[in-house]
């Protein structure tokens, strides 16, 4: 079977030691993971993470099963990139001077739709939003001008199907 | 065994008064109906047992001798009671030394709780004595683990903690309390933990699987029904038995399924599995519906997954794991099966069970007859379980360690009623035996327990003999002695040429060492001699210990090599 890229969303307890517990599922399969983050959710006190792996259909749906089986793992499910909005963030620190002496900088992040989020007399922070490919192109076009730092965060996603974690939290509620 | 009787009304465990954490411990453990725990004493663990100290007219500590025994004493507790099972440690040591018994718990579905002292909350992080991460240790072969901090949380977390441990798939959980938080005064006031909003141990049945499922039955030919210990977890050895029979299905079991049906029932066929039976194995590839109930695929029971059962439709009940499944119903086996069994016709199979008789004539002409009444000289493991069915008549419970000797008492072991086998399935760890039938006994006093184990295995954990003396717990302990790793010498001859890598034993001798632990103790070498011996071990009162000196390079068949088909099943 075909590797592809999934995003697995889990929604969980704000608990300690769970990222342990869902990181160890993955070691135990030997995979690496693509991107990794986590947040809390649209619902009080129920987190979320977004893993994106590169990986066989059989093999996601089994990892996701695992997940799930976890005890502070409310549901958790997988979707191809067509099925969700992604994005990604990315910061560039960039020497102060260049903004100035290089004019094509200032063209670069134009064209880029890069936003400046700070400015200091030593350096100046660009911020991108977007896919994989414009802030890796942002940051190729950044290098010959010496990036001071670079960072990119993991893969935050929305699915377009609705994922009903309120109604299997209600249906708690009412059943007990 | 003594003293613990549950004596609840002395104090009851719901008053909301001021007490310590590790008072709360004590009181949460009676409140769950853990009366009997098993642990070792150490630093961090010490005002726990300070309190077990002043509680122990209510609850009964058993001190092993080693924290793993400790561990394998409450997995066998859980399997012959249906209770949670109950392991203390101190932190660092201690709590490691509880690994090997959390992940055979884990694999094998075992209920069971375990509880760790660490170091105070403010030394954590800063390796203190004695101090060790057990919480990220644990992590990967826990059900649950949490470290408490704080007092006040011990309520909670110890309802939360039972609660995992015995609902939906059973497993370990470790709860690991700082030292301070032992020391800390709080107001206790304990509620029982009756569900969590992120876990739902039991899915309702799903009814239009239940339609497919019935449809499948009812067009099946040739079908087939392997069964695991989810029917004995599950506690639908009643509910399994109704649907075999008023089905017709022949039935196959997997190590751990062993007992829930019993072993002379018409309908059982045996074994399945590296060394199961051959009629079960072979047949797994010829039904038309294969029905597996409350098991999960290991490796072991299918052998390659590509050549397994590949003509079939599969329905599996519980789980849909490993094989795909043509209809899961994921739900209790209890309620499925009793739903099923409402709905289908009683049938028979005459023709489908012939193929299993003709079968079982090979079988027993290559294997069995040379196992049960052997010509040759040396005693052979299989004459030695058949002569303690012979005085147990199949009422006893037996526990079993790990390698050739466990797949022969499985194999011929004769079983009446369920929750009497007992053995280490999934992990496979050696040393399990003589702990573990220290907890079966004590989780079925008025039963017959015999431990049987090989030479290697018993070796590491011989030291519990010191805790059945201690306790003089009557579990009757068979070494069947072929001073060799015989599983591990029997892959070598078979796979590796005959290089005998390390599995020859030079052993001591046994005999002397079960005396030294004031332990009665006898020694068979002849045939002659093993008939009278097994029974003065069976009618004695108190433990025994009994070393049968079986012949030294016998192999166990049948045998699926390992990673091949079901289908290439070798007799010789």
């Amino acid at each position: 079977m075909e590797k592809k890229t999934y995003t697995i969303s889990v929604y969980s307890e704000n608990n300690v030691g769970l990222l342990n517990r869902i990181s160890a599922i993955f070691l135990k399969r030997h995979i690496n993971l693509e991107s990794f983050s986590t947040s809390e959710s649209e619902i009080p006190n129920v987190f979320r993470f977004v893993i994106v792996i590169n990986i066989t259909p059989d093999k996601v749906h089994k990892i996701v099963q695992q997940i799930e089986k976890q005890i502070d793992v409310i549901k958790a499910y997988y979707h191809t990139d067509e099925e969700t909005i992604f994005q990604e963030n990315a910061l560039y620190k960039v020497k102060s001077s260049f903004l100035f002496e290089e004019r094509q900088i200032q063209n670069i992040i134009k064209a880029s739709h890069a936003t400046i989020v700070t400015v200091s007399p030593e350096f100046f922070v660009i911020e991108k939003t977007g896919f994989r490919e414009e802030t890796e192109q942002l940051r190729k076009d950044l290098s010959p001008f010496g990036l001071l730092q670079f960072v990119r965060s993991g893969r935050i996603s929305v699915t377009k199907a609705k994922m009903g974690i309120s109604e299997i939290l209600n249906t708690f509620k009412n059943n007990n | 065994m003594k003293n613990h009787k549950n004596k609840k009304n002395q104090k009851s465990p719901n008053d909301s008064i001021t007490i310590s954490g590790a008072e709360a411990v004590v009181r949460c453990l009676l409140a769950e109906d853990a009366n009997l725990v098993y642990g070792y004493p150490g630093g961090a663990i010490m005002p726990i047992y300070d309190e077990l100290y002043k509680y122990k007219d209510q609850l009964h500590h058993v001190l092993t001798r080693h924290e793993q025994g400790a561990t394998h004493a409450a997995q066998g507790f859980a399997r012959t009671s249906g209770k949670v099972g109950v392991a203390l440690a101190t932190s660092g040591p201690g709590a490691t030394n509880l690994v090997t018994g959390i992940a055979d718990a884990q694999i094998d579905s075992t209920p069971m709780v375990c509880i760790t002292g660490q170091v105070a909350s403010h030394l954590l992080g800063s390796d203190a004595f004695q101090e060790t991460d057990i919480i990220g240790i644990s992590t990967p072969v826990t059900k649950w683990n949490y470290q408490i901090t704080k007092a006040s949380e011990i309520p909670e977390i110890m309802a939360k903690a039972f609660y995992i441990a015995r609902s939906g798939r059973p497993g370990p959980v470790l709860i690991d309390i700082t030292k301070d938080a032992q020391f800390e005064m709080f107001d206790f006031n304990y509620v029982k933990c009756r569900g969590i909003r992120s876990y739902w141990p039991n899915p309702p049945l799903n009814t239009n699987h239940l339609e497919e499922a019935l449809k499948l039955i009812n067009e099946a030919k040739k079908p087939f029904i392997v069964w695991g210990q989810g029917v004995i977890l599950g506690q639908a050895e009643q509910e399994f038995k109704a649907f075999v029979e008023k089905s017709g299905i022949p039935a196959a079991w997997t190590i751990l399924g062993l007992s829930a049906l019993p072993t002379d029932h018409p309908l059982n066929r045996g074994m399945v599995g590296m060394h199961g039976n051959y009629a079960p194995n072979l047949l797994t590839n010829e039904c038309d519906l294969l029905i597996a109930i409350g098991m999960r695929f290991d490796d072991r029971v299918t052998g390659d997954l590509n050549t397994y059962a590949k003509q079939a439709k599969v329905l599996h009940l519980e789980v849909n794991k490993n094989v795909k499944a043509d209809v899961a119903l994921i739900t209790n086996c209890k309620i499925s099966l009793k739903a099923l069994t409402k709905r289908i016709s009683k049938n028979t199979f005459s023709k489908w069970l012939k193929r299993f008789d003709a079968l079982d004539v090979i079988e027993n002409e290559k294997v069995i007859k040379g196992d049960l009444f052997p010509i040759k000289q040396g005693i052979t493991m299989g004459e030695s379980i058949a002569m303690i069915n012979k005085y147990t008549k199949g009422d006893a419970v037996i526990v079993t360690d790990v390698g050739q000797h466990q797949m022969v008492a499985c194999r011929y072991a004769k079983f009446n009623q369920s929750k009497s086998n007992v053995t280490s399935g999934g992990l496979g760890t050696m040393g399990f035996a003589l702990p573990a039938a220290i907890g079966a006994k004590m989780g079925a006093p008025a039963r017959e327990v015999v431990a049987v184990i090989g030479d290697g295995g018993y070796q590491m954990t011989i030291q519990e003999l010191g805790t059945i003396f201690q306790q003089q717990v009557a579990v009757k302990i068979v070494i069947l002695n072929n001073d060799f790793l015989g599983m591990v010498r029997q892959w070598q001859q078979l796979f590796f040429d005959k290089r005998y890598a390390s599995t020859e034993m030079t052993n001591p001798d046994f005999v002397t060492i079960a005396k030294g632990y004031h332990i009665e103790a006898e020694r068979v070498e002849k045939r002659e001699d093993l008939d009278q011996a097994v029974g003065r071990m069976i009618a004695s009162e108190k433990p025994f210990f009994l070393e049968i000196c079986v012949e030294k390079e016998n192999n166990v068949f049948p045998m699926i090599p390992s990673g091949a088909s079901v289908s290439d099943i070798r007799l010789e």
